[in-house]
């Protein structure tokens, strides 16, 4: 438990260091949430209607470079082997930074929200649901996403290969994640958004442990 | 040196069941009584679906395999099995879309099995690129089982996120589902099909193992090398 302490003190330290970086990828998710209503036109109600997914298409598109450049500081000089010589497990390594990356995840999406909300017109009521919601989306973008930057930032075109490989693995976080938001939104009278938070949740937990559990291989071998 | 002929036999022997079962569906077989002659491609089709979802579960057996012994045999399975799935499901996708667009009117349809097997074609896709951009062969068989156990986990979440989401696709057919006249071209194609990839897996297997040799083999001896290098500066 110290370890994923000392470990999480350390991933946090990072991005605050780097925190140009942080407002880099925020303007990032601000411009594309612009574009996407240049690409549906002026239309107020069509765009209020689309602002759930816009939102989480922002937010899914800075979260690769968000995740592609965590192990950016492990990747040189070999730091992740001095890491691993350390008496933490792999383990301890994967969750503190899978932990750190949802935390600037979600930080970029409650960042997101006001811009949508001026944008779009998409406000809701519900603040603290809405961040809940961009919490276990953040979470569920993160658990995969950290395994496979640890992966993409050993290969060549890293770029390019970390979307290819989590983007169609978080389809499920993307669907539920804009259907409760969109519930937020528009309101909820089928009481639906219970089913879609519990699916974020499976999503979350399924992914976390396993994750979890190949990082090790991972690294090592 | 028999073993070495077993996968030209089994890609002969799904051919030619191929050809006969595509015979007696596309001849042979009665038309359906709604669909007319659209149905017809339920006999590709379905095999296709089978022996996809069939080749990436060996992909997965072989993925936890390679992953537990570390045999390179095991990940060159898993790169024929990837190869072959990969290009079965987005057969099946295409065969999918030829069928959709006279039956529902559109190329494309959201519904939980077509909109589950494109994202499984970019899952496992991806996994083939991932494996083009690692040189180092034991860092590539381990990330490729690992993403590959981490996609195939994922495929019935997907499934059962995109049902939730819509749904419109008709009951799956099985033998059971379909009337007596179109069991037999459905049977003999499924089992063609069958042979076809099995053949194709060993022979793709085979080819990475090859690969593999390759890679792992000692680097030439000092002499050998001056040798090439001379013969090199005498041309």
């Amino acid at each position: 438990m110290s370890a994923l302490a000392a470990a999480l003190r350390k991933d946090l330290l990072l991005q605050w260091r780097t925190r140009a970086q942080v407002v880099a990828v925020f303007a990032f998710g601000a411009a594309a949430l612009l574009l996407f209503s240049f690409a549906v036109g002026p239309d107020a109600g069509v765009l209020r209607e689309h602002a759930a997914g816009f939102l989480w298409l922002g937010l899914l598109l800075s979260s690769t470079l968000t995740l592609a450049e965590s192990f950016h500081a492990e990747a040189e000089h070999r730091a992740l082997e001095g890491l691993l010589l350390l008496p933490a497990s792999a383990r301890a390594l994967y969750y503190a930074k899978a932990l750190a990356n949802t935390l600037a995840l979600a930080a970029l999406g409650a960042g997101l929200v006001p811009v949508m909300v001026v944008l779009y017109d998409a406000a809701t009521p519900r603040v603290p649901a809405l961040l809940g919601i961009i919490l276990l989306g953040s979470a569920g973008l993160s658990a995969p996403g950290t395994l496979y930057a640890a992966m993409t930032s050993q290969a060549r075109a890293r770029q390019t290969l970390l979307p290819l490989l989590l983007f169609p693995l978080v389809v499920p976080v993307l669907l539920a994640a804009v259907k409760a938001t969109a519930l937020l939104i528009h309101g909820d009278p089928m009481e639906q958004l219970r089913s879609w938070t519990l699916l974020l949740v499976c999503f979350d937990v399924i992914h976390w442990s396993l994750c979890g559990l190949l990082f090790e291989r991972v690294v090592e071998d | 040196m028999k073993d070495d002929r077993l996968p030209y036999s089994l890609l002969g022997l799904g051919v030619a069941l191929l050809l006969w079962g595509s015979y007696w569906g596309l001849f042979r077989a009665p038309a359906e009584a709604y669909m007319g002659d659209v149905q017809r491609i339920m006999y590709v089709h379905v095999p296709t679906a089978w022996n996809a979802m069939l080749a990436l579960t060996f992909a997965f057996a072989c993925a936890l395999l390679s992953l537990l012994r570390g045999q390179a045999v095991w990940d060159a399975r898993l790169e024929g099995a990837l190869e072959v799935g990969v290009t079965l499901s987005a057969l099946l996708c295409m065969q999918g879309a030829i069928w959709a667009k006279p039956t529902w009117g559109v190329w494309w349809d959201w519904d939980p099995r077509l909109t589950t097997t494109a994202v499984l074609v970019f899952a496992f896709g991806a996994i083939l690129a991932l494996r083009q951009f690692v040189d180092d062969p034991v860092k590539r068989a381990t990330w490729a089982a690992v993403a590959v156990i981490i996609a195939y986990v994922d495929v019935p979440i997907v499934y059962f996120s995109v049902k939730w989401w819509n749904s419109l696709h008709q009951a799956q057919s099985t033998p059971e589902t379909v009337s007596r006249a179109f069991h037999w071209p459905l049977r003999i194609n499924a089992f063609g099909m069958l042979f076809l990839m099995s053949g194709l897996i060993s022979l793709r297997a085979r080819l990475a193992l090859l690969r593999h040799e390759d890679e792992t083999a000692p680097p030439l001896p000092e002499p050998a090398l001056r040798t090439a290098g001379a013969a090199r500066g005498a041309r």
